[in-house]
């Protein structure tokens, strides 16, 4: 007999399963595409189903912060407590508020008339108010004793004082009202004032990263630039409509994004103002505040027409929009610390908490589920393109003044570009030139 | 790396006095504001900054250490095997979209390395078969293969001594179940590798055709009317009236379809998870009992008298494809589960080996013995022919041409179909008086992916399994011939779509109609339209016709018989 070798395929059961009950079971593994066939349409069914699931699961709305007898009129964060949340009011009153249990820890009446702003000090023991009585008051954050309600500090302004922002490491702080004040703790006048032309601002924010670096809202629809440590500003950016609200980006320093009366958001460059590097649309409204999330990759907006969109810094269409029936006119947003949650003090009295993701689940997740759902995201980003996907990603329920708001802004939109073509198939060539869309509503800049 | 002529980009708060040592107070100084121009040049090199330095580049300096020599080198046909194709390459023009590509072709190739690194953790070898230089691996036979092999192996080498009529096996998608289904009505699913029986019946009709769905616990019998459905335990589940006569049935595991064919030539495809029928149509190529699947791609081959391979799928009524294979008809086909080759023998005693995937000619041709009357591709792409009452397994018959046979089995009885054990080295054949399990050493894929289909499956598994499986299936409409077709673009819509747009841009729209209608010159007016449009689309045809040179269509003649002419009956007016 010759010498025969012969292997076959021979597998020992106690190798496939497991060995007890409390054990897992075993799977092996073989990555091989031959065994895996009809891989595209597998993953294409997979990523359809992701997409369903993701709006199955969009709930953004965790609760909402009641208390107040007025309307919101501002928000502050604390800079190093998550938990923690200033709320000014249009009756004087300030609330602080505990968001993990959603109640309120002390509130008391801090001016007469609105409270117009707030602001936390870096270091986060104290915050400032300001209000329609021309004071601007520090407080102290946490409260052990009775005495502490009193305010640190009162000062008083010569003007209305309708903004405050704190620099990040000196202990002074912008106020705009009639003009650009920066103001000292201890000092009771304004160590500086920043004038150009007759108009008021409303809104003024400090560069967190560039701490110089401040700029304001006009209302001569412009958007001023000061260095802190000038004399006068920087420079200036007029615009076709008002900007109602402006928030540095935190990761990049040069980049800001000013919320405009035309229903637009414009993100601009600091070193080149005479265009927006950005132009957001979606709202269809006044855009009433606007706030970058930590990441600086996406803001929220809060607009007249009672909707809160969530923006990617980088895109044109808003990701996605929060509203609901009781929320009426929002007054202001904030995007939490720790990137998951947004604020929006509305109107009606109250401040709703939502989450920056709507289908995210909140909570520590089990390694399996975590990586479930990255495979989801992955799969709803290869196939973001196809039509069926997009539809689905895409959708969102909108109420009905919303939706007719829309379809009439997109009339009129469709007009205006149908106009313009036509103009220019009949007249001479180069008679009406193509102005980009960035360009178009900047009036000019100023120095 | 400086380039010479592009200027030092100053900062609007530097001050022309560069003073590194002095702390500088900036509370009171005059600033000076630099003019920076932005160019386009200056924006591209700035943003898009490209590692050419044209200077003078600094040696890598390769740090010789013989003792860490990096990671292991990695098997080219391996990485061959997981890659997913060629990148797009240079196709992006815009730089920062090209960036973009460029890091994920970088994460598609990590993923590509990282696959064919995990083949080491695979745990099972191949089957192998040696036989010293003089001898034949024919003339090895089952015996002296069970006397070599280990016993639990040998005892997958049985045989079933049964009555009831010539026997169809299928065995169940992890190769653990096997179901026979008899002519003369015997249908019993068993657990070969235990022996268990799951249930043994006599459905009292002669059975055509049997098919495993997608878990054990279920099968389709095509008996000699209606298409019927069995659980696990013999009930009878469902009998479906609208699938009759059926002569052939393959499931299609992803798309929880069972293709079905008629003795009329009907196809049809049933979705066993909603129980709808998706596609019932005609095939128009009469009664044809040569049918199989391609995995690959999920369509259904069907051979024809006429000696052509049609491949059809539920939602187009017309054939995806047809292949000339042989001047004869054919007796049978089978397809790889690579979706790669296809094997057709015709009553010429002749088997071609095809590529599908090119169509061009074949790749092989062989002259056998007799008409195969099956033939079956393994997982390892071994061929087995089975003429008469011998099964021949060819080992590596599609990319070179073997003269001799891998394996011979002669059995004294009739065959009249087998199948491969998927995860094993078994081929099971149903035969005229029973069924015969043999050991094809090397056929079967050692390294099964538990998440796909786990021999080992326990209940609760195999529940778990089955759901999973319902969330993935794919619609019946995302059956073509290329199943990569969705992930590519869809260039003639998206060349709509840019249509579309330009002509929002310059709309040219009809204008009003500013005159009052009267009736009757609206009515006449209308009339004319017509005719005019009518005449136009005439002349079109007439000119297509003309393009195309067809011949017009001229009146056969009609033979004449003279004065009986009266009483030929005209088609037209006969009913």
């Amino acid at each position: 007999m010759s010498k025969v070798k012969i292997k076959v395929i021979s597998r020992n059961p106690d190798d496939y399963l497991r060995a007890t009950k409390r054990d897992i079971h075993k799977l092996p593994r073989n990555y091989d595409p031959s065994l895996h066939p009809l891989e595209a349409p597998r993953e294409y069914v997979r990523a359809m189903n992701a997409v369903k699931l993701e709006r199955v699961f969009a709930k953004p709305f965790i609760g909402n912060l009641d208390g107040h007898r007025d309307g919101v009129s501002s928000l502050a964060k604390h800079p190093s407590r998550l938990a923690v949340l200033a709320s000014g009011a249009f009756d004087g009153e300030i609330r602080v508020w505990d968001l993990a249990v959603r109640k309120c820890t002390r509130n008391f009446v801090a001016h007469e008339g609105w409270v117009r702003a707030l602001c936390y000090t870096p270091s986060g023991e104290t915050f400032t108010s300001v209000g329609d009585d021309k004071t601007i008051k520090t407080w102290k954050s946490e409260v052990k004793s009775p005495e502490d309600e009193e305010p640190i500090n009162t000062l008083l302004s010569m003007s209305v004082v309708t903004g405050v922002t704190h620099h990040r490491n000196k202990p002074i702080f912008a106020t705009c009202g009639e003009h650009c004040q920066l103001w000292e703790n201890t000092r009771n006048e304004p160590i500086k004032v920043f004038k150009w032309g007759v108009d008021s601002l409303h809104h003024v924010s400090f560069n967190q990263v560039e701490h110089n670096l401040l700029a304001a809202c006009a209302s001569d629809r412009s958007v001023i630039l000061y260095d802190s440590r000038e004399s006068g500003p920087l420079r200036k950016v007029v615009m076709e409509l008002r900007s109602n609200a402006l928030s540095w980006n935190p990761m990049e320093a040069f980049i800001f994004t000013v919320a405009n009366e035309d229903y637009n958001l414009y993100t601009f460059d600091v070193r080149k103002l005479k265009q927006p590097i950005n132009i957001h649309m979606g709202h269809t409204s006044a855009v009433i505040d606007v706030d970058y999330a930590p990441t600086g990759r996406e803001f929220v907006a809060g607009s007249y027409d009672k909707t809160v969109r969530i923006f990617e810094s980088l895109k044109g269409n808003s990701r996605d929009v929060y509203h609901t029936k009781r929320m009426q006119r929002l007054t202001c947003v904030k995007w939490t610390l720790d990137n998951k949650y947004i604020l929006s003090g509305s109107d009606e009295m109250n401040i709703r908490m939502w989450k920056a993701r709507a289908s995210e689940k909140l909570g520590v997740l089990k390694p399996r589920e975590r990586t479930a759902l990255n495979y989801s995201e992955s799969l709803k980003e290869k196939f973001a393109n196809h039509p069926q996907v997009k539809r689905i990603a895409r959708h969102r329920h909108v109420p009905k003044h919303i939706l007719n708001a829309q379809n009439e802004l997109r009339t009129i939109k469709e007009k205006v570009k149908r106009k313009e073509a036509n103009r220019r198939a009949h007249s001479k060539p180069g008679a009406v030139p193509f102005v980009p869309e960035r360009k178009r509503h900047i009036v000019k800049e100023d120095e | 790396m400086k380039n010479p002529k592009k200027k030092e980009n100053k900062r609007y708060f530097d001050t022309k006095t560069e003073d590194k040592g002095q702390k500088t107070t900036t509370d009171n100084k005059e600033v000076e504001v630099f003019n920076i121009k932005i160019t386009p040049e200056l924006l591209r090199t700035h943003k898009y900054k490209k590692n050419d330095k044209k200077g003078f580049k600094k040696p890598i300096q390769k740090k010789d250490n013989s003792k860490f020599k990096g990671k292991a080198p990695i098997d080219p046909q391996k990485l061959e095997l997981h890659s997913r194709g060629e990148g797009v390459g240079k196709g992006v023009r815009h730089p920062l979209h090209a960036e973009k590509l460029k890091k994920k072709e970088r994460k598609f190739n990590y993923a590509q390395e990282q696959a064919a690194r995990a083949e080491i953790l695979l745990t099972e070898d191949h089957g192998a078969l040696e036989v010293d230089e003089d001898s034949k691996t024919t003339a090895i036979s089952q015996k002296i293969i069970a006397e070599n092999v280990d016993i639990s192996a040998a005892a997958k080498i049985f045989e079933l001594d049964l009555d009831f009529g010539p026997y169809r096996a299928k065995y169940s998608k992890n190769g653990r179940h096997l179901l026979l289904g008899s002519n003369k009505g015997h249908l019993a699913a068993f657990d070969w590798v235990t022996k268990k029986l799951h249930f043994e019946i006599n459905v009292m009709e002669s059975i055509h055709d049997i098919s495993w769905l997608h878990v054990e616990t279920m099968v389709a019998a095509a008996q000699k009317e209606w298409l019927y459905m069995y659980d696990n335990t013999g009930t009878e589940i469902h009998c479906i009236k609208r699938m009759d006569k059926i002569l052939r049935m393959e499931f299609l595991p992803y798309h929880f379809l069972l293709a079905a064919v008629n003795e009329f030539g009907f196809m049809s495809w049933l979705d066993i998870s909603v129980g709808e029928i998706v596609g019932h149509y005609n095939n128009r190529l009469g009664r044809t009992a040569v049918m199989t699947q391609n995995p690959y791609n999920a369509t259904i081959c069907i051979g024809n008298s006429k000696g052509v391979v049609s491949l059809w799928s539920p939602t187009v009524k017309d054939p995806l494809a047809k292949i000339l294979c042989h001047k004869t008809p054919l007796t049978a086909i089978t397809v790889d589960n690579r979706g790669m080759y296809m094997a057709t023998s015709g009553v010429d005693r002749s088997m071609k080996i095809w590529d599908i995937r090119n169509l061009d000619g074949p790749l092989q041709d062989y002259r056998l013995r007799s008409a195969p009357v099956h033939l079956e591709f393994s997982q390892k792409d071994m061929l087995a022919v089975g003429l008469d009452d011998v099964v021949e397994i060819y080992n590596d018959c599609c990319s070179k041409t073997t003269e001799k046979p891998y394996l011979r089995h002669r059995m004294g009885k009739a065959i009249n179909n087998f199948k491969f054990c998927p995860y094993e080295d078994v081929l099971g054949i149903g035969t005229r008086n029973g069924f015969t399990s043999i050991l094809v050493p090397g056929s079967g894929e050692p390294n099964f992916d538990a998440l796909e289909s786990n021999p080992f499956q326990t209940k609760k598994q195999r529940k778990e399994a089955e759901i999973k499986a319902l969330l993935d299936k794919i619609p019946a409409e995302l059956i073509t011939l290329n199943p990569f077709d969705i992930t590519e673009v869809d260039v003639p819509s998206m060349q709509d779509q840019m249509e579309a747009k330009k002509k929002l841009l310059k709309m040219d729209y009809t204008p009003r109609q500013k005159k009052k209608r009267n009736g009757k010159t609206f009515v006449a007016r209308r009339k004319i339209i017509k005719e005019v449009a009518r005449k136009e689309f005439i002349e079109q045809a007439k000119e297509a016709q003309k393009l195309l040179n067809l011949p017009e269509a001229q009146p056969a003649k009609k033979p004449s018989f003279g004065v009986l002419d009266r009483f030929v009956s005209n088609p037209k007016t006969k009913k």
